[in-house]
């Protein structure tokens, strides 16, 4: 970013405008020559291929601005129009419909590199905290973003969440009317969510231009969570990253271009092809599937916290399921703070290691449950003991908050790290001794 | 009084603490100035001015003046008959009308009030005659529409509603028994205009 010692460039015209505005020594500085931990692996691919999603986003959704209109009784059939007469309206509509699943599946993976790895760890609590408002903010516009079609899952979708915020006490209605503006889900709310829709994501270019920024400062994590001692554990970012994150987003495409070109609905859900009916609610109301995991911990909490033996009511399980749902988000923000193992890397923290995907393994059984109706039976004993969704939800959610807010602080303390390598260096050496001696 | 009243008043704040800090037992207590009173009065006025501001910015999210405007609904009600139930407009949101049969009637009164989560006898539901049951046929969980209204869909295990989404059963005077919905179905403001027809709101 600022005015260093500046090398003189050849091109005259480049040296011109540099010496002016030092903007080629900065590219130069940032992403040419770049110190990078020379021991990366493909989990280190995901931060460029959710930028590539980002800027596809913006554009796939600025040319479908352009055919869309945002009212209740035009928005449905302009999706249609541009789904059948605009030229390419089909293909840009499904690149952006799909790109927002493919956009979480890079997040996700990227979430998950920097828990796997300690990438949240200090001096990166800062780049780690943007990190998790980008995935914030990428919630909301995704809410926004799927309630433009105003088919049925549009409008009940939204009118599910937007009710979420009534559980609040005493401010609840008048909170939720001027979400609306009105007494329900109606043309207001359709014109705001397209117009926060519009902006979101340029909010989002903003907190990345801060992690990124907040990424340069502290330099990459890697694998082995050593920090780089010397030259000789660093590659300059260009070729040798450049090149690795080009393989890694042409095979990402690759699989992302499936979707769009042979099976663009498999993500969605066909109730959105209804036309929004304020009378008649789908047989079964779901989210996208990103969200899924946070709505089977909103569903998880269906009783009310009060004191025991008294009609005396704490926390409404409505209340209780919003608490929950925005809480899991929470432990997000406060993991560098709940996780203070000095070792980084789970590779050299056995007990971590196993808590950590087990954690992965009930995110998944949460978005499994998410996607399932409500107290449906999975296994019956008789009529006594019945094992529903709702408890296979309730004990999952229970494993998620206690990984983050009692595994971690206990294995801060407890947990004993296996030896770490000396160096980047001596890690990598290591590894290929023992492919070697194991070949 | 201390040196630092001494000092020049055009001092910043921020020198006037290092000042004291060098010079003084460092935790003695400033002695408010007259510029402290300005930065106090002037910060407070900007806070009042920029909030002035922000406020038309937010509050033109808040439902607007045709939106509330939309005031009433008429309904006719001599057609409707027994153990039938109708499903009319208001503000945006469906009402229920059931004509609810003697057997309906008995049944909500049969229950121990103070065994319900949202604790409202019968006679709370209705207005002059219980024949009549009017709700807001939206579930106070999250706000889907509950089925029970046609022939053939889906009552609940207590014969009123069912919300298919996420589970709540209320009875036939619209009081929740069973799921996560919080409170009955809300009566909403109505009046009968003659014995064939209310309105409401």
């Amino acid at each position: 970013m600022s005015a260093g010692p500046r090398t003189p460039f050849g091109n005259p015209v480049v040296e011109w405008v540099d010496s002016r505005l030092p903007i080629f020594t900065m590219i130069n500085k940032e992403y040419g020559v770049f110190p990078t931990p020379k021991n990366f692996n493909y989990f280190w691919n995901f931060g460029a291929i959710a930028m590539f999603m980002l800027v596809t986003m913006i554009v796939t959704g600025i040319t479908l601005a352009m055919n869309y209109a945002a009212t209740t009784g035009a928005a449905f059939d302009s999706v249609e129009r541009i789904m059948r007469d605009v030229n390419y309206g089909w293909l840009i509509r499904y690149i952006h419909m799909n790109g927002a699943s493919f956009f979480f599946i890079a997040v996700f993976i990227h979430i998950f590199r920097g828990m796997y790895y300690g990438s949240f760890k200090a001096p990166r609590e800062l780049l780690w905290i943007f990190g998790v408002t980008i995935f914030l903010l990428m919630m909301a516009t995704a809410f926004m973003g799927y309630v433009l079609p105003w088919g049925q899952m549009s409008f009940w979708g939204a009118t599910v969440i937007t009710n979420l915020f009534s559980a609040f006490p005493l401010v609840g209605t008048a909170i939720v009317e001027w979400l609306w503006g009105g007494f329900s889900v109606d043309n207001p709310t359709l014109n705001r969510f397209f117009a926060l829709h519009y902006l979101l994501p340029f909010v989002i270019v903003g907190v990345v231009f801060l992690h990124v920024w907040a990424l340069h400062v502290s330099g990459s994590n890697n694998p082995s969570g050593v920090e780089p001692k010397s030259a000789q554990d660093t590659l300059p970012f260009h070729p040798y990253y450049t090149m690795k994150d080009m393989f890694g987003l042409v095979v990402f495409v690759t699989i992302y271009a499936i979707f769009i070109f042979f099976m663009p609905n498999a993500l969605g859900h066909p109730d959105n092809y209804i036309p929004a009916n304020p009378l008649v609610t789908p047989a079964h109301i779901v989210p996208e599937w990103y969200f899924l995991p946070f709505y089977a911990i909103l569903r998880a909490v269906n009783f009310d916290i009060g004191i025991p033996f008294t009609d005396i009511v704490i926390i409404e399980a409505k209340l209780g399921g919003v608490l929950a749902m925005f809480g899991s988000i929470a432990m997000l923000f406060a993991m560098p703070w709940l996780d203070k193992h000095p070792v980084r890397s789970a590779r050299y923290r056995p007990i971590y290691r196993v808590a950590l995907l087990l954690f992965v393994a009930a995110v998944f059984g949460l978005g499994k449950v998410g996607g399932m109706p409500a107290d449906s039976p999975l296994i019956h004993f008789g009529d006594f003991f019945i094992f529903t969704t709702t408890h296979v939800s309730q004990l999952l959610t229970l494993y998620y908050f206690g990984f983050f807010l009692a595994l971690l602080p206990y294995l801060s303390k407890r947990e004993k790290p296996l030896p770490i390598p000396e160096s980047i260096h001596d890690a990598v050496l290591k590894n290929k001794a023992n492919s070697v001696s194991g070949a | 009084m201390s040196s630092h009243e001494n000092l020049p008043n055009s001092s910043h704040l921020a020198q006037h603490h290092d000042h004291q800090d060098g010079e003084c037992c460092g935790h003695c207590e400033p002695e408010p100035t007259r510029r402290d009173f300005l930065f106090m009065t002037a910060g407070a006025m900007g806070a009042i001015a920029a909030g002035s501001v922000a406020w038309p910015f937010i509050s033109q999210m808040n439902p607007a003046a045709d939106v509330k405007a939309m005031a009433t609904t008429e309904v006719p009600i001599a057609s409707i008959q027994e153990g039938q139930a109708v499903t009319v407009m208001w503000r945006g949101k469906p009402v229920f009308i059931r004509h609810r049969t003697p057997k309906e009637i008995e049944d909500a009164n049969a229950v121990d009030v103070s065994t319900l989560r949202d604790k409202q006898s019968d006679s709370e539901r209705f207005k002059v005659n219980p024949k009549w049951l009017v709700v807001v046929g939206i579930c106070t969980h999250l706000g889907c529409v509950p089925l029970g209204q046609k022939t053939g869909e889906m009552k609940g295990d207590y014969n009123g509603w069912f919300c298919p989404c996420h589970g709540s059963a209320y009875d036939t005077s619209g009081r929740i028994r069973k799921g996560p919905a919080p409170q009955n179905l809300h009566v909403p403001t109505y009046s009968f205009i003659s014995d064939t027809v209310i309105r409401i709101g």
